[in-house]
């Protein structure tokens, strides 16, 4: 597999440019932590770890401009000494394919639309790009949005290119926003609970004041012990103290409310966030739903031997399962939802595309997008099936 | 008025009578306007420097008929001007000569309210305050609050991405629509996101919102509910300088507070306001900060006073802590009046909307003072102050001859000044009309031409609301060529498929 490494935005130009003249395919790829995704692929890989460091961060103005390539635990570890977050949370997929830790990338992380557990109150990656420079697949540099948190200046291609899988253009620099990290969080759980009472008491700590900031649910089928429903509450110690009291008294009909120790927790939602509890072997399922019809969901594939846990208060199922992807995607399709195939055996993964298929209106609209981008379908690697 | 819009095409013009007919078979027949005092009602959006009556304007009320209605426009060649309630700043909605108008009021029904899946789905002509009266009986509310909130439409919040005060911490319109229901220029219908988050394939949902209309119409829309916080407290900060009142700000978002809102007027803002409405805002101050904070009360009651400390530290003259709601809304009452006021001050006023990073706050300020000099008009300031988006009011009098054009080259000269400071040129109104032919003043040809490929996928034939958001509009195909530099490659060597 031939590897172009270009350090510099012409360099990168060039190498999209020759790629489109000799009519070959380019996959962009940094710490290669999510490359099991999707069908194999004969390409070129343009790797973008050349593009590497921190462009400008201002944190009084909550705006943080990085390279694509810099390491994840990098731009965590500058953010965090300024007492500050991405809030999407996004987190790195590699041991998820029992590859090392460490190797993901802001640029990869973007570019899937990777987010945590805090998603669910907080927003995804998506809502945290604010702009971006890259070279599209016509091998010219633009930018697009600003570097500003308030913005509506043309199009909002920052959404866009967010979860694009790199089939628009090479990020050459991103713009994020960061958040002032919570002074406090704390983690309270409910014991023994199935899937549809975890819903319903989810549903309303959701529906409550309490601002809950994320909320999970691990089966007693993952667990050497009961069923565990959690919510993280996070903000100023105060306030949290004062919500956990009264989230107690408004969950008291779901039960006893306790709260989990603060290294406990950081462990349980880092768990919830890799999805360790479903293991390093076997096929890994996404499913997005409504949060109402995640019990149904898990109603129709445990009899197959589906494991699963919640995370988004029932809004993202992740779902271990062999077989059965027809039924996987027509299940959640029923629930008003979709359903995408991460972690799969080669054979599956050649035969079932990673993301969900979607309407012919819409799939046709994609695809002229991404011509609109890449008329030469330089970045169409064949990964995505379509 | 210094705006060319595209010139009309003759041809449609003249085809004027067989439109009408053509739009009578595909609506009810009360649905098609078109008797020229009918139309003006139609001429002008909250943009009203600008005015054209449209060609004919169409009022359908079901998404079979906006298919129709498109369809038969996009073969037929006819350029087509949606519009929600008319409220646009920046005059997103200015009809055409020859265009038809499509008017969505009449998609004014809450379809479904769902508090398990915390969403609503609405029409797109429910009012953005509706949405928040049909669920706050259940303890819910819908965050964005633009400040025409009674009267704009849902629809319209999502073709600019509306923000409002509360912006800074529950995010603009696209941080708050799950789906929609859109319609392509030829009459495609189809669905984005629905109610679950995240998208299956590319975030076409997210490129939608704020597309100004110009990519498809919307026909329904999901929003997300939030519970109401259990309360909320405001501060109402008055300084010595507008320096130490912006410094004010950044040392709040310094301690790690995220206000519910916090908004800023400068000297001529806070007397135009006090004359009004007369809260008892203190007129002896440069600079007047809001503060909110909002959720629990222990958390309320903290923050407040960690504000209050941060104010005095930066030299607040004068400091008032709401203990009740009464209080609080008083607080809110001058700054929520604070357009009108400025309009009892100066015949017109012409409102700008751009963002800034906020360390450059007092610096674009003066930049501004000098810039009325040269113009001879006054400016007052309101803002958004967390956020860095300006709203400077620039007062004219339109009855006087020039002014209108002073008025608009001074607001250009403050969106200039707004890009050159690492900013950009609108926060929250949109670019419409009004600042279409300042584009590149932040994007290259280069930029603008990847933004208008994406418009071609929508529209290919550029039917749909033409005339806003791009300087100019190249035609698709001439868009459509590549040119690669063969021979330079400096990878030889790349395999070939």
């Amino acid at each position: 597999m031939t590897t172009l490494a270009p350090t510099s935005t012409s360099e990168l130009r060039d190498a999209i440019g020759g790629a489109v003249a000799a009519g070959a395919k380019l996959e962009i790829r940094a710490g290669g932590s999510k490359a099991d995704i999707g069908a194999e692929r004969a390409v070129t890989l343009l790797d973008l770890r050349g593009f590497c460091g921190v462009v400008d961060y201002d944190p009084a103005e909550l705006v943080l401009t990085v390279k694509p390539g810099t390491p994840l635990t990098q731009i965590e570890a500058l953010v965090t000494g300024e007492n500050q977050s991405l809030a999407f949370e996004p987190w790195d997929h590699g041991p998820l394919f029992s590859r090392p830790p460490g190797v993901a990338t802001i640029g990869g992380v973007i570019a899937a639309g990777v987010a945590g557990p805090d998603r669910l109150a907080r927003g995804s990656a998506r809502d945290h790009l604010l702009g971006f420079t890259a070279v599209s697949g016509r091998a010219e540099v633009f930018v697009a949005g600003g570097r500003v948190i308030k913005n509506v200046t043309g199009y909002d291609l920052p959404k866009l290119m967010a979860a694009s899988w790199g089939r628009l253009a090479a990020m050459t620099e991103l713009t994020l926003r960061v958040c002032p990290r919570p002074q406090a969080t704390a983690t309270m759980a409910l014991e023994g609970l199935g899937a549809s009472e975890a819903v319903a008491a989810m549903t309303r700590a959701m529906g409550s004041s309490a601002e809950v900031s994320a909320a999970a649910h691990l089966p007693a089928a993952l667990r050497a012990g009961p069923a565990l429903t959690l919510f993280r509450l996070p903000g100023f110690e105060r306030s949290v103290v004062a919500r956990c009291a009264k989230m107690a008294e408004w969950l008291r009909p779901h039960g006893a409310l306790h709260r989990v120790p603060q290294t406990e927790a950081d462990t349980l939602w880092g768990a919830v966030r890799q999805v360790a509890p479903l293991g390093p072997e076997g096929s890994i399922w996404r499913i997005h739903v409504p949060p109402s019809r995640a019990p149904t969901v898990v109603q129709v594939l445990e009899p197959l031997g589906a494991q699963w846990l919640f995370d988004w208060a029932g809004g993202l199922i992740w779902v271990r399962l062999q077989a059965h992807a027809e039924q996987i995607r027509a299940t959640a399709a029923a629930a008003g939802g979709h359903a995408t195939l991460v972690r799969a055996p080669r054979e599956l993964r050649n035969a079932v595309p990673a993301l969900h298929p979607r309407s012919r209106v819409v799939s046709a609209l994609e695809a002229r997008i991404r011509r609109a981008f890449d008329p030469a379908g330089v970045f169409e690697t064949g990964r995505f099936l379509d | 008025m210094s705006l060319k819009m595209p010139p009309p095409d003759q041809a449609v013009l003249a085809r004027r009578s067989e439109i009408i007919a053509a739009l009578e078979r595909l609506v009810a027949a009360d649905a098609v306007i078109s008797e020229s005092a009918a139309l003006r009602p139609y001429e002008s959006d909250a943009l009203t420097a600008y005015r054209q009556p449209p060609m004919v304007v169409v009022l359908p009320e079901t998404v079979q008929q906006v298919s129709a209605v498109l369809a038969w426009c996009d073969g037929q060649g006819v350029k087509v001007v949606p519009r929600g309630s008319g409220t646009s700043l920046s005059g997103g909605a200015l009809p055409l000569a020859d265009a038809v108008l499509l008017g969505m009021a009449r998609f004014n029904r809450i379809l479904d309210i769902s508090y398990a899946d915390r969403v609503a789905v609405v029409q797109p002509g429910v009012t953005n305050l509706a949405i928040t009266q049909a669920v706050e009986e259940a303890g819910f509310y819908y965050a964005p609050d633009p400040s025409s909130q009674i009267a704009c439409s849902i629809g319209g919040n999502v073709a600019e991405n509306s923000g409002g005060v509360h912006c800074l911490k529950y995010g603009l319109t696209t941080h708050n629509v799950l789906g929609i229901e859109l319609v392509l220029m030829d009459g495609e219908i189809m669905r984005l996101g629905g109610r679950q988050l995240d998208p299956a394939g590319l975030d076409l949902l997210g490129v939608v919102v704020g597309s100004e209309g110009l990519l498809g119409v919307v026909t329904e829309v999901t929003v997300r509910i939030l519970p109401r916080p259990e309360g909320a407290r405001a501060a109402l900060i008055g300084f010595p300088s507008v320096e130490s009142a912006g410094q004010c700000v950044a040392d709040v978002i310094a301690a790690g507070i995220i206000p519910a809102g916090m908004e800023m007027m400068d000297k001529k803002a806070i007397h135009a306001a006090e004359a009004f409405v007369h809260v008892g805002y203190p007129l002896e101050v440069e600079a007047l900060l809001i503060v909110e904070v909002d959720g629990a009360a222990a958390e309320c009651d903290e923050l407040i006073e960690r504000i209050a400390d941060i104010a005095r530290s930066n030299r607040a003259i004068t400091l008032r802590l709401s203990s009740n709601e009464q209080e609080r809304l008083g607080f809110w009452a001058g700054r929520k009046a604070a357009f009108p006021a400025v309009g009892r001050i100066a015949p017109d006023y012409y409102c700008m909307d751009g963002t800034i990073p906020r360390r450059r706050l007092a610096q674009v300020l003066h930049r501004m003072e000098e810039l009325a000099v040269r113009y001879g008009l006054g400016i007052a300031n309101v803002f958004h102050a967390g956020d860095g988006n300006l709203h400077p009011l620039i007062l004219y009098d339109a009855n006087q001859p020039g002014q209108l054009e002073r008025a608009e080259a001074f607001g250009r000269d403050i969106l200039r000044l707004c890009v050159e400071v690492g900013g950009v040129l609108t926060g929250e109104h949109g670019v419409g009309v009004e600042k279409r032919d300042l584009m590149p003043e932040m994007f290259n040809a280069t930029d603008l031409a990847h933004q208008q490929r994406l418009k071609c996928a929508f529209d290919p034939d550029l039917l749909l609301n033409p005339g806003k958001v791009f300087p100019t509009l190249h035609r698709c195909a001439e868009l459509g060529r590549m040119h690669v530099h063969h021979g330079e490659s400096r990878y030889p060597d790349l395999p070939r498929f």
